[in-house]
């Protein structure tokens, strides 16, 4: 079967943020999710924040929370890194339940980054930060999205959707 | 900088000039201020605990949220310092509702005072160049006092340099309450029509 190219994985990546009911979605590209943002920008439904780094996308997804609206954050796992204060104090400080779909750099394939050290800290990181995270490695299985984030907004908790990526 | 106001007197004008249904966020020193200043009203919101530098895009975001509010978010200049390409995310999604107080002391008050990096660092300029249109500097009380409320009712968004005199022996602010049931009341009374 043919792989779908980015931009109809875009579309349909921006169909299902809506259909869940977001509104704002926060982001810093990578070469993956990166395409997808035509798509989020052209969608009537949605808003697509673009930001300067993901520590400042917990803190706008917070205010935009606050102010009633269901936000979403999509960055890369390297800017998971990033957001350290910023996701604590939003997310745990604040008990805000932001949910995240983070992108993990060289998972299906290390052939740019022999032995990118995203495969070490990822996972431990997720679960460090007491993140209720699922891992998605397949594009048919994009649905698990909508899946993981109704169950997490239903228990008021944050979670995370990582989506495997390929070559950086 | 040749002039820096009192702290507390800025923030007194800033109170005087808010509003009805505009929010005020507050962070550090002028968090530790606005409560020592008086009652909260149900739309302040105390960023204590905080993440630095995380005030001004948490504004943008309540903003965004709620387009019909006026929403006034304060920052220290080394909070600002933390997170500069907030003011580039502020001009880019150019929301008409937001106001950026950046309280510029030089210095990082409530860890001791120690000086910020740079001397003299113009953020009213750097406002300027990341593309925000109404950029204001105030050094004076009086023409404070006087321009506050042109200043804030400028077409967002916003930003107002004030520069203040750091307060010696300042410690940081402590936290009105538990984090939860304050969120939620501030969401309650953000979202009411």
């Amino acid at each position: 079967m043919t792989e779908p190219s980015a931009a109809d994985t875009g579309r349909a990546i921006a169909d299902l943020f809506a259909a869940m009911g977001i509104t704002h979605v926060i982001s810093v590209p990578d070469s993956t999710i990166g395409p997808w943002h035509a798509a989020l920008d052209a969608h009537p439904s949605l808003r697509l924040v673009r930001v300067c780094r993901e520590g400042e996308a917990w803190a706008v997804a917070g205010g935009l929370h606050l102010g009633g609206a269901r936000p979403l954050l999509l960055i890369q796992c390297t800017g998971l890194f990033e957001s350290g204060d910023s996701l604590r104090n939003i997310v745990h400080d604040w008990k805000l339940p932001i949910f995240s779909v983070i992108g993990y750099r060289s998972y299906l394939n290390q052939s740019t980054l022999p032995g990118d050290t995203c495969l070490v800290f990822t996972e431990p990181v997720l679960s460090a930060w007491q993140i209720d995270w699922k891992l998605v490695t397949d594009t048919v299985d994009y649905g698990e999205i909508r899946t993981h984030y109704e169950r997490c907004r239903a228990a008021g908790i944050a979670g995370a959707i990582v989506v495997a990526e390929g070559r950086a | 900088m040749s002039a820096r106001m009192p702290l507390r007197e800025t923030l007194e004008v800033l109170r005087a000039e808010r509003r009805a249904g505009d929010v005020v966020i507050t962070s550090m020193g002028s968090a530790r201020e606005w409560m020592a200043m008086g009652p909260l009203d149900p739309l302040d919101f105390v960023f204590v605990p905080s993440s630095m530098g995380e005030a001004v895009p948490l504004g943008l975001g309540m903003a965004l949220a709620q387009p019909t509010r006026r929403v006034i978010a304060c920052s220290g200049d080394g909070s600002l310092l933390m997170n500069l390409g907030s003011l580039v995310t502020i001009a880019s999604e150019a929301p008409e509702n937001l106001v950026v107080l950046i309280f510029a002391n030089g210095v990082y008050e409530v860890t001791g005072a120690q000086p910020i990096p740079g001397r003299d660092v113009d953020f009213a300029t750097m406002a300027r160049a990341s593309g925000i249109g109404s950029v204001f500097r105030f050094s004076d009380i009086a023409a404070w006092t006087v321009g506050a409320r042109t200043a804030l009712g400028e077409r967002g968004p916003i930003c107002i340099v004030l520069d203040v005199a750091p307060l010696p022996d300042a410690v940081g602010p402590r936290s009105p309450g538990p984090t939860l049931a304050r969120a939620a009341a501030f969401a309650a009374a953000l979202q009411q029509r």
